[in-house]
């Protein structure tokens, strides 16, 4: 599934398009080769960024260096030779953008700080107001614990949960799902970019860009049994998420395989990288391959051998949903 | 006045069973020790720096998503929850889960992966590792995770898990 890191960002947009791509499989992924297409073959892009010195020779992220890697990401995800024009591609000067974070997991394992102000300065740079960006999640507190400074008014950035504003409400169905939504996500945001963690989860066998819409509703509580099947691909696919989400940032500078959604330091690692899609269901399928290599590597069972298989992902890719692709043949993976 | 002897015995006699009766209740099940969390400076060089949180059964969703459910299952009745600080330089959370009894403790503690733990003697079973620490004692769970990594976080961990096993075994 990985692409050679010679590749240049152009023959990777050209693969992409044309469905020509032939991108060599990791073994220890075990993800299926690509062949070579015929036909066009439109696929779904995933970029993984990593920087290795990240952190430099401490363990807090350096802000120049994720500003750096979180222009990589975006410049080999649209293939623009300027960061900001990624971001004037994205979102248009009138537009409130919301940045949904995941502070579940508290200081060590929630959105990192540096990647949330690096997403705020570019937003700001293509010309979005700092008072028109929106960081939020569902508890105020919550943010607070994870180093997010609540702030509401003024011209700067607005930080808060959304138990400053309430859940609307009129309650909205889709199939399993029924619940009252965020205020912040229906009145105070017309963009919505997810920024969740890369982390194994109890019952869903992962959660990353899908879950991370849990924080949305009122009753996340409602919707675990089953692996939270198929109550994710459905939550997804209410009109208000749908529509308003443009982009996942995947925070993937420290991940966990084993213990997750809540911090244990024995099972993460510290992964450097950010993971960058359009495309939710092949971004959550990208990363549960991550997952899955780094308990293969400490000697764990795979999540499917654990009984948590995460099998939200091929409902979000099924014909009733259609909220991505699950096909490693239909996503090209770049590894920055 | 042998009828207010009789009466005078007679309510006696209600008072010991009230008394009783709310005895028995108390013991029924396990509360969460009034004071486990120790005050800053009682564990030498850690400092208590936020308000202790509690969530009920409830609402335990609310602080651990989607976890709740095997602590659920294990018949958790809270969780109580406080921010430390070691000398100003290693931040850490203490998570103290209070069972219905010792063996639902025990349960959730043996649910859990061990891999490249430190074994040590603490409360009725215990995990160390580089970043955390994990112990039963009775019917409570202590996690307590510290967010840096340092040379002394192992052993501060360690101090700072006695010192609550203390408070714990004085119930």
């Amino acid at each position: 599934m990985s692409i050679k890191s010679s590749t240049s960002r152009r023959d990777f947009l050209k693969k992409c398009l044309t469905g020509a791509a032939v991108l060599r499989a990791s073994g220890r992924m075990g993800l299926l080769a690509a062949t070579e297409q015929g036909t066009a073959l439109a696929k779904s892009r995933v970029v993984m960024a990593r920087d290795a010195m990240l952190r430099g020779a401490g363990t807090t992220v350096d802000s120049r260096r994720m500003l750096i890697l979180l222009d990589r990401a975006m410049q080999a995800l649209f293939d623009r030779d300027n960061a900001i024009e990624t971001w004037k591609n994205l979102v248009r000067p009138g537009e409130t953008v919301g940045l949904k974070v995941n502070a579940l997991g508290g200081r060590g394992f929630s959105s990192n700080l540096q990647l949330v102000e690096a997403i705020c300065e570019r937003l700001q740079e293509a010309g979005i107001k700092a008072n028109d960006i929106v960081v939020w999640d569902r508890d105020s507190d919550e943010l607070e614990h994870a180093g997010f400074h609540v702030s509401t008014g003024g011209n700067r950035v607005q930080c808060f949960g959304t138990d400053r504003v309430d859940y609307e409400q009129k309650l909205v169905t889709h199939g399993s799902v029924g619940s009252r939504l965020s205020k912040i996500l229906t009145q105070s945001c017309n963009v919505l970019i997810n920024v969740p963690v890369l982390k194994d989860h109890d019952g869903a066998g992962v959660t990353i860009s899908l879950k991370n819409m849990y924080g949305v509703i009122h009753n996340p509580n409602k919707y675990h049994p089953n692996g939270c099947d198929p109550y994710i691909a459905d939550l997804n696919m209410l009109p208000e998420i749908r529509t308003k989400m443009r982009l996942t940032i995947c925070d993937a500078t420290t991940a966990s395989y084993e213990g997750g959604p809540g911090y244990k330091p024995e099972y993460s690692w510290k992964n450097n990288a950010l993971i960058v899609s359009q495309d939710p269901v092949a971004l959550d399928y990208t990363g549960w391959q991550i997952i899955e290599r780094k308990r293969a590597e400490k000697g764990l069972k795979t999540l499917e051998g654990d009984g948590r298989a995460p099998h939200y992902i091929a409902t979000a890719a099924d014909a009733q949903h259609r909220l991505g692709t699950n096909d490693p043949r239909k996503i090209a993976v770049a590894e920055l | 006045m042998r009828t207010g002897t009789a009466a005078m015995r007679s309510a006696l006699t209600v008072a010991l069973c009230i008394a009783l009766l709310e005895n028995a209740a108390c013991n029924r099940e396990p509360r969460t020790p009034a004071r486990p969390f120790p005050a800053s400076n009682q564990v030498g060089g850690w400092e208590k720096t936020g308000d202790i949180r509690t969530f009920e059964a409830a609402d335990l969703w609310k602080y651990i998503d989607g976890e709740a459910e095997r602590y659920l299952q294990a018949g958790v009745q809270r969780v109580s929850t406080a921010d430390y600080k070691f000398q100003n330089k290693v931040d850490a959370v203490v998570d103290i889960y209070t069972m219905g009894n010792a063996e639902g403790a025990e349960k959730v503690f043996r649910s859990e992966s061990a891999v490249d733990v430190t074994p040590i003697q603490l409360g009725d079973g215990a995990r160390l590792y580089s970043q955390s620490l994990v112990f039963r004692k009775g019917a409570c769970l202590v996690r307590i995770v510290a967010f840096e990594e340092s040379t002394e976080t192992q052993q501060a961990l360690l101090q700072l898990g006695q010192g609550i096993e203390l408070r714990l075994a004085r119930r």
